[in-house]
């Protein structure tokens, strides 16, 4: 388990490093710079600035320099926010995105997953049919809609939430941005997760262990859960992704200081150094939970691990 | 279920300890404290006064710095770090007497030397500051600025401690006006030059306005609380600031009616009208010295022709975009510089103004069909650009249509900011949108803008008539003989359709009922040593 855990991780590693490398680049074709705007600053100045940060240089040297920073763990300083590098504000920013992230993973999974098995074992009485429904919108509505909504009802018309903001983070400022967030993903996992029991209920070895007349509370716990979950856990890891750009929309709907709108704000300004450090973050935490997955997966089903 | 409790408490506990912090902080302000919630839109991009060039920056630089020079509650300029000062019969020498016991935030006195250090910093190539062009009436200061002169050949002299002496180029009426600007902020020498660039992070910065900052998180917000150290600090009721990052101007609404703000520094235009029913007094669109233009391309064919541009620039029924276009009612401007410019008058106007608009209209097309244009003519096709925003979308929208008679055919073109701006400088463009905010209380700050040796002449207009009268009003002393050379220079600009002015700008807030002192002025600017929160 552990070698293959190590083989993954490090085969990552030239994957990271293209794909910085791509958004080095690419990030450049962007038509106009970090010190464009409505004022337009004296040539002078622009030249000054523009020596101050290195991006008078030819693009290679500037890259091959902010490579190197990168391996000594420097990213660099932020355009937007001088006073903090790049590094300090992914610092102060990345536990907000990481707490809202993993409090909309769980409440995904385990609402995802409960639904799914109610829907499964109660399957085509009314529940299972306005569970369906319910979860249908969750899936359809776009989450800069169900946001505005929610704070609206919520906050404003029967005032039990905040309406956004971190609030020092107490439950009833996180319960509107969870939400909206898991939103989707509980929809997508009780759906799996609904027609994977189905399945699984209806095969062989359950009738066998019916048949042999085991409980049905020790038939769901040893011999269905298990291989229910298989196609939900590979779900999981790309939704780790969509988490992930789903929250960029929470947080600036919500006013959250995660690095989703440092990612935001930095592109839309030319922030060079914050975007790629905050790619490089992005992809280390979808590769991690990706990994997380595969080995969760190889745990569930053992035919995985010989491989 | 009993896994999520677990990890809830254990993340509420350790990971959301930072995030406490702040909140712990405003605590110990006390339970009766007075903090005011304000929206401020952006981040700022440092706290270092040098580095800034918004207006969201600075409402928090003027409320923890104070330079010699401060605004009062109606943005008028006041004796603020100076007590009082005294101009040479030429114009060109000021001396500054600076209060007594004057102390930074950490007890260390402010010294006239602050402010010599301060502005040579703000001069020195090497700071690369944004906004260093607005002190240079500051003799040898664009020299300095450019590489051309040692910072120390700047016109600022330090007599004693408490003395100061600035030298100018050439006669500045502005020039106390101008002192209220950031960019004339002091800094404490003593700990910029222990810490150098990090002198400014919380904890090590240290300030001699009413507050000083206490915390910041960026994109969240900054916490300022009040200065015991300022002078004036005995009239200051407002005990600590909270700038909120909220760029979603509906959210930020949401949050006002929550009770989370007591103050939003914009709102959606389009809720103004149900802001007015519901939230009676609260919103507030008032007068601001800004002026939103389309700018033409003076070069390109057929703008290069004035009577295309007059034609166009005709044919706008202003006075249907503010009102029902926007729905603030944003004034019409018929001239250059708007309204309000201190020893300026009534500015020039173009001599159409007052045609009723199907008049206008048939004049338009005269002109176009002189020019050659229009039905029995070439038609005319216009590439309308203006940078991604709701607002100059339906500007735009509706100019569009009421160039439609005219056989104009516009192609709608939109970017966002900084492509909009990059473009625009390169002399991209055949009409664009801009917008120009007044940086201090002088007409020249407007007509600057049409000089030919400007960048910020997007639209190349070049008549050297225009130039020698802007050069020949910068070296008159006389505020009436200057103002007159000035309007002239206007007129021309008017009367050739240099640009085409479509409204003056008005300032956006929203205030809660529980704020008092917050007075509307064409800076909308608004200390908050001059506001008090009701309990």
């Amino acid at each position: 388990m552990f070698g293959y855990a190590l083989r993954r991780l490090l085969s990552t590693v030239p994957v990271l490093w293209i794909a910085l490398t791509a958004c080095f680049f690419v990030l450049r074709l962007a038509p106009g710079g970090p010190f464009d705007g409505e004022r337009p600053l004296p040539p002078a100045v622009k030249a000054n600035l523009a020596a101050h940060y290195n991006l008078d240089q030819p693009l290679v040297v500037q890259y091959v320099r902010y490579i190197g920073g990168v391996l000594r763990g420097d990213l660099g300083p932020s355009f937007v926010n001088q006073d903090f590098s790049v590094a300090e504000q992914i610092g102060i920013g990345l536990p907000y995105t990481l707490i809202l992230g993993a409090l909309a993973f769980t409440l995904a999974v385990a609402v995802g997953i409960g639904a799914g098995a109610l829907g499964a074992l109660y399957r085509n009485r009314l529940g299972d049919h306005v569970l369906a429904g319910v979860i249908l919108l969750g899936l359809v509505l776009p989450n800069f809609l169900v946001a505005p909504i929610l704070q609206l009802v919520f906050g404003l018309q029967l005032d039990w939430l905040p309406v956004g903001g971190w609030g020092g983070g107490t439950i009833t400022h996180l319960v509107l941005p969870v939400t909206v967030l898991a939103l989707p993903h509980v929809a997508r996992i009780s759906r799996l997760m609904r027609g994977a029991m189905i399945d699984v209920l209806s095969s062989d070895f359950v009738r066998t262990a019916r048949a042999k007349g085991i409980g049905r509370a020790a038939i769901l716990r040893r011999h269905v859960l298990k291989p229910a979950l298989t196609p939900v856990v590979s779900y999981l890891g790309p939704a780790a992704g969509y988490l992930l750009t789903g929250s960029l929309v929470v947080e600036t709907i919500f006013g959250l200081p995660g690095i989703g709108r440092y990612f935001i704000n930095a592109a839309l300004n030319r922030d060079y150094g914050m975007v790629l450090g905050t790619v490089i973050f992005y992809m280390l935490l979808i590769v991690v939970l990706n990994l997380v997955v595969d080995i969760v997966y190889a745990w569930l089903d053992p035919r995985v691990r010989g491989r | 279920m009993t896994k999520t409790r677990t990890m809830m408490r254990r993340l509420r506990l350790s990971t959301l300890l930072p995030a406490l912090l702040p909140g712990l902080l405003l605590a110990a302000l006390g339970a009766e404290a007075r903090v005011l919630n304000i929206s401020n839109g952006g981040d700022p991009t440092s706290l270092d006064p040098h580095k800034l060039s918004g207006d969201w920056e600075n409402r928090i630089a003027g409320d923890i710095f104070e330079g010699l020079v401060t605004e009062d509650a109606g943005a008028e300029p006041i004796p603020g770090q100076a007590e009082s000062w005294e101009i040479s019969d030429d114009g060109l020498v000021y001396t500054f007497t600076l209060r007594e016991g004057l102390t930074w935030s950490d007890g260390e006195p402010v010294t006239s030397d602050d402010f010599v250090f301060s502005l040579r910093r703000l001069m020195n190539p090497e700071t690369a500051a944004k906004y260093a062009y607005l002190q240079y009436p500051i003799a040898n200061a664009e020299a300095v600025n450019s590489g051309e002169m040692p910072i120390e050949e700047l016109g600022v002299r330090a007599i004693d401690d408490t003395t100061l002496e600035i030298t100018l180029e050439r006669p500045t009426p502005y020039f106390i006006g101008a002192l209220t600007h950031y960019t004339a902020f002091p800094l404490p020498e003593h700990v910029v030059a222990e810490h150098g660039e990090d002198w400014v992070k919380i904890g090590t910065i240290v300030t001699n306005g009413a507050y000083t900052p206490v915390d910041w998180v960026p994109g969240s917000h900054v916490t300022t609380e009040k200065n015991p150290a300022f002078h004036d600090a005995e009239n200051v009721s407002i005990d600590g600031v909270k700038f909120f990052t909220l760029e979603d101007e509906s959210a930020a609404l949401k949050r006002y009616r929550a009770g989370e703000f007591d103050i939003l520094t914009a709102f959606p235009t389009d809720q103004y009208a149900w802001m007015q029913e519901n939230l009676p007094g609260q919103a507030r669109a008032a007068p601001f010295a800004g002026l939103y233009y389309y700018v033409v391309n003076n070069q390109q064919p057929p703008f290069d022709d004035a009577r295309v541009r007059q034609a166009l620039s005709m044919a706008i029924n202003r006075e249907a975009i503010g009102p029902q276009v926007l729905g603030t009612g944003e004034i019409p401007a018929y001239s250059w510089v708007p309204p309000g410019m201190a020893g300026y008058g009534e500015p020039a106007e173009v001599s159409w103004k007052d045609l009723p608009y199907p008049e206008k209209i048939e004049q338009a097309k005269d002109l176009l069909s002189d020019a050659g244009y229009g039905p029995d003519g070439e038609p005319l096709s216009v590439q309308l650009r203006y940078n991604t925003n709701e607002n100059h979308k339906r500007v735009a929208v509706a100019i569009a249509s009421m160039w439609k008679p005219l056989g104009v055919e516009v192609e709608l073109y939109n970017t966002e900011t900084k492509v909009h701006y990059d473009e625009l400088s390169r002399g991209q463009l055949e009409i664009a949108r801009a917008g120009w905010l007044a940086d201090y209380n002088d007409p020249d700050n407007f007509l600057n803008l049409l000089k030919s040796d400007v960048d910020f002449n997007y639209g190349r207009f070049v008549s050297e008539e225009y130039d020698a009268l802007i050069d020949e009003a910068n070296a008159e002393t006389d505020t009436d003989a200057r103002a007159a050379l000035l309007k002239q220079a206007e007129q021309i600009a008017l009367d050739e359709t240099a640009a085409m002015p479509i409204y003056y700008y008005l300032s956006r807030n929203v205030v809660s009922p529980d704020v008092s002192g917050f007075e509307d002025n064409v800076f909308d600017i608004h200390r908050t040593r001059w506001l008090t929160l009701a309990d």
